[in-house]
């Protein structure tokens, strides 16, 4: 059993915070992995990104939006509550290395998955200019910590209510039109905002990171159920990544695969707000 | 004597109750029900208890079967069970799941003429009688060792490495990546042939036992194996299966409806699926299903696409019905539940909708040519056979391979070239000082009772390691 320690609720309820006692996870957890979270017997395994993780303390901390049965299921754990597994770290961690200049692109909770690899990108030497981006200014995450961890934050809102008006998109491209000289783009949100993101650092020939979603069963490399195809390839997302190179991953076919039970998803999440409210 | 055996002969072989096939092919309980006492005696009866019994030569483990059988036919069931257990850890699983008709029962004299003694169907009654009936009582224990092992997977093989070793006064410690233990016994092979509590029951025997489990354990993630010996561990077995799901790399493979067996099994068995929405992982839940490949795995697919509710099950092999590799059995029991064999045929493109669903398949027919070197005859197209079939749900049950999570971690444990661990056959070493291993990882995938056999060795050769040195 995994303890929760501690729980923050963040743009307006809808992106849960939990910091949970996993010693054994903390202590060999590196930017960019992740771990399966499964809330009882009956639930479902839930690939979630390590937003943080302390060795010393021996929890890792994750940050995630409900959207469906299984989240809102974690939305209603408590301080002191306990999820039955979690399994991790999985996944290869970033290659973090010091190439110059970087800007890391956040869109959505994605931003809990760029923080600590901005920060480690940070601590090997880059100079890390950051865009995060969200619909609106009360569905902001982590501005504060972003601050921290790169050199240069710039906030983007889709209704202009906070920050540059418009898509994170807009921002980057600015930046690389200025001269300064990027080496490295990491780009983590929505799948459409990463199509967009590589499809304009291609234009200026930047090499580009993202980090993939695709549903999951094991994390193990065992089902093939988190195949995704990149550069006319198959990869198991799970052992082969999560993370890619932007230019080669095919997102019209990851976003399609996302959809896969999302009738049956639908059913169990209004099922389930009802059974709550009643 | 003659006159004797002669009329032995004259008992038929009991059959099997089994639920209905247009009953149990809507639903998971298991198919077979089991021998009543009664039956189990009359069974036992029919074995003539053979000096030199040519079914133990059949059987990877060489279970004492007439002595057992033995025991059954006197009515001591907790007898027949004890003296299973020296031999063969596992008896509820492997009466239900070994192919006897290959093993054991191949061997039986008395199959020579009518039907083999039901060697399967016996042992598995003893295991059944005693998890219902029995005294619970644990065997002797010897006093510890303070020797710690590290078993790493929790299937078959693992199983039988911890239930040895513990035994013998070490200090066992099973370490699975899986959120519950038992390998493909239990996110493998389904209920209807399997039932969970069995296997649950097994692992709960172990523990009782004194032996360590500690489930969401990824072993070259969670901790190295490096870091198993920095931690104490003086001795390592790897049982950790053939878990990577082969694909037949065709044009739109990764279309939504397009499954490994492993993907589909898991969710099915493992998580539970075809509860959902009670529980909370979906499977995908196919009218029109297709099964490639004709092993115990695509049985099992097949089987399960059917009792979810699908109207049409296929199975598509690209040979003919001889060089099918499932048990017999599985597929007089798919057959019966009415599962269609499509042979002879082999996908080239899978077709989908705008949405990247699956809708179909392209295939050619296929015609057996020469035999090549293994004496099989391999499948050649015929040209111009080009056909189309519609199907909503496609699982690949075409073979696994080796999963390299824990041993691309390990560049000091000598490979094979497909990746599998190389293991001295006798006693399970690797080229790794303090490190076993055994079972799918090593022999690519093979069977329960194989799997078992390689951890019976191994554990041998670990206890005499930890007495004696490498
Ligand atoms: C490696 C990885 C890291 C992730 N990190 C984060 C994170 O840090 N924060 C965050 O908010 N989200 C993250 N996600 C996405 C998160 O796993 C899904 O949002 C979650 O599984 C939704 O479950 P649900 O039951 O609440 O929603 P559902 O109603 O089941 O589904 C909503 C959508 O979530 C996706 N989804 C459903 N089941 C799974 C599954 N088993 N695996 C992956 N996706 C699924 C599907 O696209 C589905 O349409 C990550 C996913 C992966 C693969
Ligand atoms: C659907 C299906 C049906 C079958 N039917 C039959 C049958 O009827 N009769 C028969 O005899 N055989 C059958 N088999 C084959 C048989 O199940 C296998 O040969 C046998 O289970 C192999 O045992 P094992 O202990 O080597 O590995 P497995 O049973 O595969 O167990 C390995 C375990 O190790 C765990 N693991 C893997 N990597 C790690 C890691 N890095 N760290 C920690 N744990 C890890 C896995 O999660 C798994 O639980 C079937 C197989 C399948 C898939
Ligand atoms: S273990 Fe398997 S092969 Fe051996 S006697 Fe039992 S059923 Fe037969
Ligand atoms: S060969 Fe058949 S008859 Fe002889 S001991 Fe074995 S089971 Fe009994
Ligand atoms: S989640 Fe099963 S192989 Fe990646």
């Amino acid at each position: 059993m995994f303890k929760i320690v501690r729980r923050e609720e963040m743009a307006e309820g809808t992106v849960i915070l939990n910091e949970i006692e996993a010693p054994l996870i903390a202590r060999k957890a590196k930017p960019g992995q992740f771990v399966i979270l499964k809330a009882n017997e009956e639930g479902e395994r839930v690939p979630l990104t390590m937003a943080e993780t302390d060795s010393e303390k021996g929890t890792i901390t994750i940050i995630y939006m409900v959207v469906g049965k299984s989240t809102a299921i974690f939305r209603d754990l408590k301080v002191g509550d306990e999820y039955q597994d979690v399994i991790g770290p999985l996944g290869k961690a970033t290659h973090l290395e010091n190439v110059g200049n970087v800007v890391c692109v956040g869109g959505g909770t994605g931003v809990a998955v760029l923080h600590p690899i901005t920060r480690g990108l940070k601590d090997v030497g880059n100079h890390v200019t950051c865009i995060i981006g969200a619909r609106n200014k009360d569905l902001l995450i982590l501005e504060e910590q972003m601050k921290a961890a790169s050199h240069d934050l710039r906030v983007c809102t889709d209704d202009g209510s906070y920050g540059r008006s418009g898509f994170v998109t807009e921002e980057l491209k600015d930046i690389l039109d200025s001269d300064k000289d990027i080496k490295l783009v990491v780009a983590i949100g929505p799948v459409p905002m990463m199509k967009f993101v590589s499809k304009i650092t291609k234009e200026y020939n930047v090499k580009t990171i993202v980090s993939l979603n695709p549903i999951m069963v094991d994390g193990t490399g065992m089902c093939g159920g988190c195949r995704v195809s990149v550069g006319g390839e198959t990869k198991f997302a799970c052992v082969d990544g999560p993370e890619f190179d932007g230019h080669e991953v095919d997102y019209d076919e990851l976003a399609k695969r996302l959809q896969a039970y999302s009738e049956d998803e639908k059913k169990c999440y209004e099922d389930y707000c009802a059974l709550e409210n009643a | 004597m003659a006159e004797k055996k002669e009329k032995k002969e004259k008992i038929p072989r009991q059959p099997m109750p089994e639920q209905k096939p247009e009953i149990r092919r809507r639903n998971f309980e298991e198919v077979p029900i089991g021998y009543t006492p009664e039956t189990a005696m009359l069974e036992a009866s029919r074995c003539l208890q053979c000096k030199k019994p040519s079914c133990v030569e059949g059987c990877p483990v060489q279970v004492d079967i007439p002595g057992f059988i033995g025991f059954i036919k006197d009515g001591d069931f907790t007898g027949a069970i004890r003296h299973l257990w020296t031999k063969n850890s596992l008896p509820a699983v492997c009466g239900r799941v070994c192919p006897q008709e290959i093993q054991c029962e191949g061997r039986c004299v008395v199959g020579k003429k009518g039907e083999p003694v039901a060697i399967g169907n016996l042992e598995r009654f003893a295991a059944d009688y005693e998890r219902k009936n029995g005294s619970g009582d644990l065997p002797p224990k010897q006093s510890p060792t303070g020797k710690k092992v590290a078993v790493v997977g929790s299937g078959p093989s693992g199983l039988t490495v911890a239930g040895d070793l513990v035994v013998k006064g070490h200090d066992v410690t099973v370490m699975e990546a899986f959120h519950k233990p038992g390998g493909v016994l239990v996110y493998g092979i389904p209920e209807f042939r399997l039932p969970k509590e069995i296997v649950f029951s097994e692992v709960n025997f172990l523990e009782r036992l004194g032996a360590k489990v500690e489930c969401n354990t990824v072993v070259g993630r969670t901790v190295s194996l490096d870091e198993l010996f920095e931690e104490g561990y003086d001795a390592v077995y790897l049982g950790v299966g053939a878990g990577l799901p082969r694909f037949m790399n065709l044009p739109g493979e990764n279309l939504i409806g397009i499954l490994s067996a492993n993907e589909y099994l898991t969710r099915a068995n493992l998580m539970k699926a075809y509860r959902f929405p009670e529980v909370d992982t979906p499977i995908p839940i196919g009218k029109d299903v297709v099964v490639l490949g004709a092993g115990n795995v695509a049985m099992d697919s097949a089987r399960t696409a059917m009792r979810l509710g699908a109207d049409r099950v296929r199975i598509v092999y690209r040979r003919s019905r001889e060089e099918m590799p499932a048990r017999g059995a599985e597929i007089h029991h798919a057959e019966e539940e009415g599962i269609e064999l499509f042979l002879l045929t082999n996908p080239t493109k899978f077709v989908g909708n705008e949405e990247g669903r699956l809708t179909g398949m392209e295939c050619l027919k296929m015609e057996l040519g020469e035999p090549d070197e293994s004496g099989r005859r391999s499948p050649v197209a015929i040209e111009g056979s080009e056909f189309h079939m519609d199907c909503d749900l496609v699982i690949v049950a075409v073979g696994s391979g080796a999963n390299p999570l824990l041993t691309q971690s390990t560049p000091d444990m000598k490979l094979n070239k497909w990746g599998y661990i190389e293991a001295d056959p006798e006693t399970g070493k690797t080229t790794k000082k303090g490190v076993w291993a055994g079972g799918d990882i090593v022999t690519g995938a093979a069977t329960v009772i194989l799997a078992m056999g390689a951890g019976r060795k191994a554990a041998d050769s670990i206890h005499e390691y930890l007495t004696w040195g490498w």
